[in-house]
């Protein structure tokens, strides 16, 4: 049998792989759109980091990592992750909107996800803070010899905290079966890469340094990106050894919340409508017109239409939970 | 078959961490120098050797991520114990301790759990100086959705790390290097101790003292002079600060309505200040005489010689509180070839 862990861009890809990228990159858009269009009723009430811009990095969750044995765990920005691997919907709208139908019974809100049945295993809030859980998770797998592998999912601030580098390292030592993928969005908050890390940094290359694979994606292209988990997931398979992705992104929201805030004009227009004009889903319909045609693409819209239709309702109706402090739910 | 042995707490706690990595095939055990000549103090000795260094390992000086990693593993099933030789080093994982292992529990509405122990062990003497002697079982209490046990003897020390490995919530584990090599009656074979019993070390009317981990040391030792004076102290030794053992403290002292609380702690926000205002809160007449605190000053701790003597409380202290409670005095005979910083005549640091 012939191995192939190169890294060949001109692989061929399948039409099927084109819709199921195409396909979960705008179910993930349209869901998001839905939360932010709703949220103005005030009903959803915690914050929430809406991945609108950023779905390629996750769409390919649901076609490579669908398994149970590959888990997955996020950050702040979690809404993308979860439903690329499968999440369930209605769970998701749910613990938005604090009800006890929610994937953490209203505990938790948009940053405190899970849904363990499809192997998404958490998010948490403080940046950076799952990348080493998601380093024990692998550690699991070798001490339980467990298939599979873990991928955690931040965003380039993490890369400034210290336990980012911490986890590398122990990774390395230790042959940990982890995907580290680190979403460049460029902005902390408000802040630009600028203020906070070196001018000409290549994210992946110093990285590598460490003594890490490292892969770079500059984002544009989904089925690229689609490539290069491909290409992370056998590297880790077969090599047994642990693997970094950055891939450029942009999200068209404002950090935190519904609207977008380019009033603020901490962003500069050339660069808002560089990305918007390289937008995921218009590049594949243009690039792929014949697999995504306008009868396919309504198809999708109206599928997702319905999903949304019913998780929402649903969530809407469903109860809040009842409140207790007891010693009993806070410990096992 | 006798059905105890004499051994230190140092062994103890080896062996403690050698039947559980028996009991379950999937426990993890690691820290800084868990695999080094000395291993933390003679704890793990052997262990690697035993069970592997798969399971039994050294780690890099990364607190915070190993400590996230042993939540990874821990909600997968594989329990942890990580070991910290001295607590100061474990401040670097506060928001892995206090942000991730104390909160999924609850946040997670009960979706997984966080049997992770995490091994602390409190500095003193020989110049260990300001951070390398704190006992912040006070900062650890304070956080919901976790456990802080402090045993005071071998046997506890077995009994509770069991306990504490085989519990389904993070545990802070505190011991202190002043114990390691007391030796005490511990009971053979797999034995647990349920986490929040305290235990009641010696019966009496007059007054009660409670303490935890060392200070525990010093309150016997005070309790057979304050007896020799007639004065019958009930002492309890807390084994678990959270959760707390108040009902066997109020009912102690709703015999005796006298308190003294000793605490390894800084004064301020201390547990002693914990169980003075539950005391209150609970039943404020229960108390004939003002309840009585012995805790560290507020103050780091320093380095030289000279300045360490008279900066720990003793037992000493004790028996001056009790010669004011009671308005009597209390002879004992001092003993004054024991230098203030070290636990026992054999001891030579470095630490």
């Amino acid at each position: 049998m012939v191995i192939i862990i190169g890294l060949s861009l001109k692989m061929k890809i399948s039409a099927k792989i084109v819709s199921q990228i195409y396909y979960q990159i705008l179910r993930i858009r349209e869901i998001e759109s839905r939360i932010s269009k709703e949220y103005t009723e005030w009903k959803m009430r915690c914050p929430v980091h809406l991945s609108i811009g950023q779905e390629s990095v996750a769409a390919p969750l649901s076609v490579l990592f669908k398994n149970k044995k590959y888990e997955v765990l996020s950050g702040h920005r979690a809404h993308a992750h979860y439903l690329g691997k499968g999440g369930n919907l209605f769970k998701l709208i749910s613990e938005i909107m604090g009800k006890s139908t929610g994937c953490s019974g209203g505990r938790g809100g948009s940053m405190h996800l899970i849904d363990k049945d499809v192997g998404f295993l958490l998010s948490t809030a403080i940046v950076a803070n799952s990348i080493p859980v998601a380093a024990g998770v692998a550690l699991s797998k070798k001490i339980k010899k467990e298939k599979g592998l873990a991928l955690v999912f931040f965003g380039d601030g993490a890369i400034e905290e210290g336990v980012f580098y911490e986890t590398i390292n122990f990774s390395i030592i230790k042959n940990l079966p982890i995907i580290f993928i680190c979403e460049n969005n460029k902005y902390s908050v408000y802040s630009n890469l600028d203020v906070r890390q070196p001018k000409n940094r290549k994210i992946h290359k110093m990285v590598e340094k460490i003594g890490i694979k490292s892969v770079f994606s500059n984002g544009l292209n989904a089925i690229e990106i689609y490539q290069k988990f491909l290409y992370a997931k056998n590297y880790v398979e077969r090599k047994n050894k642990p693997i970094f992705l950055e891939i450029n992104t942009y999200r068209y929201l404002e950090h935190c919340g519904p609207f977008d805030d380019d009033n603020l004009k901490y962003r500069p227009k050339k660069e808002i409508d560089f990305w918007k004009k390289n937008d995921p889903l218009t590049f594949l319909e243009k690039k792929y017109d014949k697999i995504l045609n306008k009868k396919k693409i309504n198809n999708y819209k109206n599928k997702i239409s319905n999903e949304i239709n019913l998780s929402f309702n649903k969530a809407k109706r469903s109860k809040y939970p009842k409140s207790s402090i007891k010693d009993k739910e806070i410990y096992a | 078959m006798p059905k105890f042995k004499y051994i230190t707490y140092a062994e103890a706690i080896n062996e403690a961490l050698d039947l559980s990595l028996k009991k379950d095939p999937n426990l993890l055990c690691y820290g800084l120098g868990v695999s080094d000549p000395k291993e933390v103090f003679n704890t793990t000795k052997n262990l690697q050797k035993k069970y592997s260094s798969e399971r039994v390992f050294d780690i890099p000086c990364s607190e915070n991520a190993l400590t996230g990693v042993g939540i990874g593993c821990a909600i997968k099933k594989c329990r942890v114990v990580m070991t910290h030789q001295r607590l100061d080093f474990s401040l670097l994982s506060l928001d892995q301790i206090i942000n991730n292992a104390s909160k999924f529990y609850y946040m997670f509405n009960k979706k997984i759990r966080v049997p992770i122990t995490i091994r602390m062990i409190v500095g003193r003497g020989w110049g260990q100086g300001p951070t390398h002697s704190q006992s912040l079982q006070s900062i650890f209490s304070h956080i919901p959705g976790l456990k802080v046990v402090m045993p005071s003897n071998a046997n506890d020390a077995k009994k509770l790390l069991i306990s504490s490995i085989f519990d389904d919530n993070p545990v802070i584990y505190i011991e202190h290097r002043w114990l390691h090599e007391q030796k005490g009656r511990v009971e053979k074979g797999f034995t647990k101790k349920k986490i929040s019993n305290a235990n009641i070390l010696k019966r009496g009317k007059d007054l009660t003292i409670v303490a935890s981990s060392h200070m525990t040391t010093e309150a016997i030792i005070a309790g057979k002079i304050l007896q020799k004076n007639n004065i019958a102290a009930e002492i309890i030794d807390l084994r678990s600060i959270k959760p707390l053992d108040f009902k066997k403290i109020e009912k102690s002292i709703s015999k005796t309505k006298r308190l003294i609380i000793l605490d390894s702690g800084f004064s301020f926000g201390s547990i002693a200040n914990e169980i003075i205002s539950s005391v209150h809160i609970r039943s404020y007449k229960l108390l004939k005489h003002q309840p009585i605190k012995i805790s560290m000053p507020d103050c780091p701790v320093p380095t030289g010689f000279s300045l360490t003597k008279n900066f720990y409380p003793d037992y000493k202290r004790i028996i001056f509180e009790c010669e004011k409670m009671f308005s009597k005095k209390i002879s004992y005979e001092k003993n004054k070839n024991q230098l203030h910083d070290v636990p026992n005549k054999e001891y030579l640091g470095p630490f």
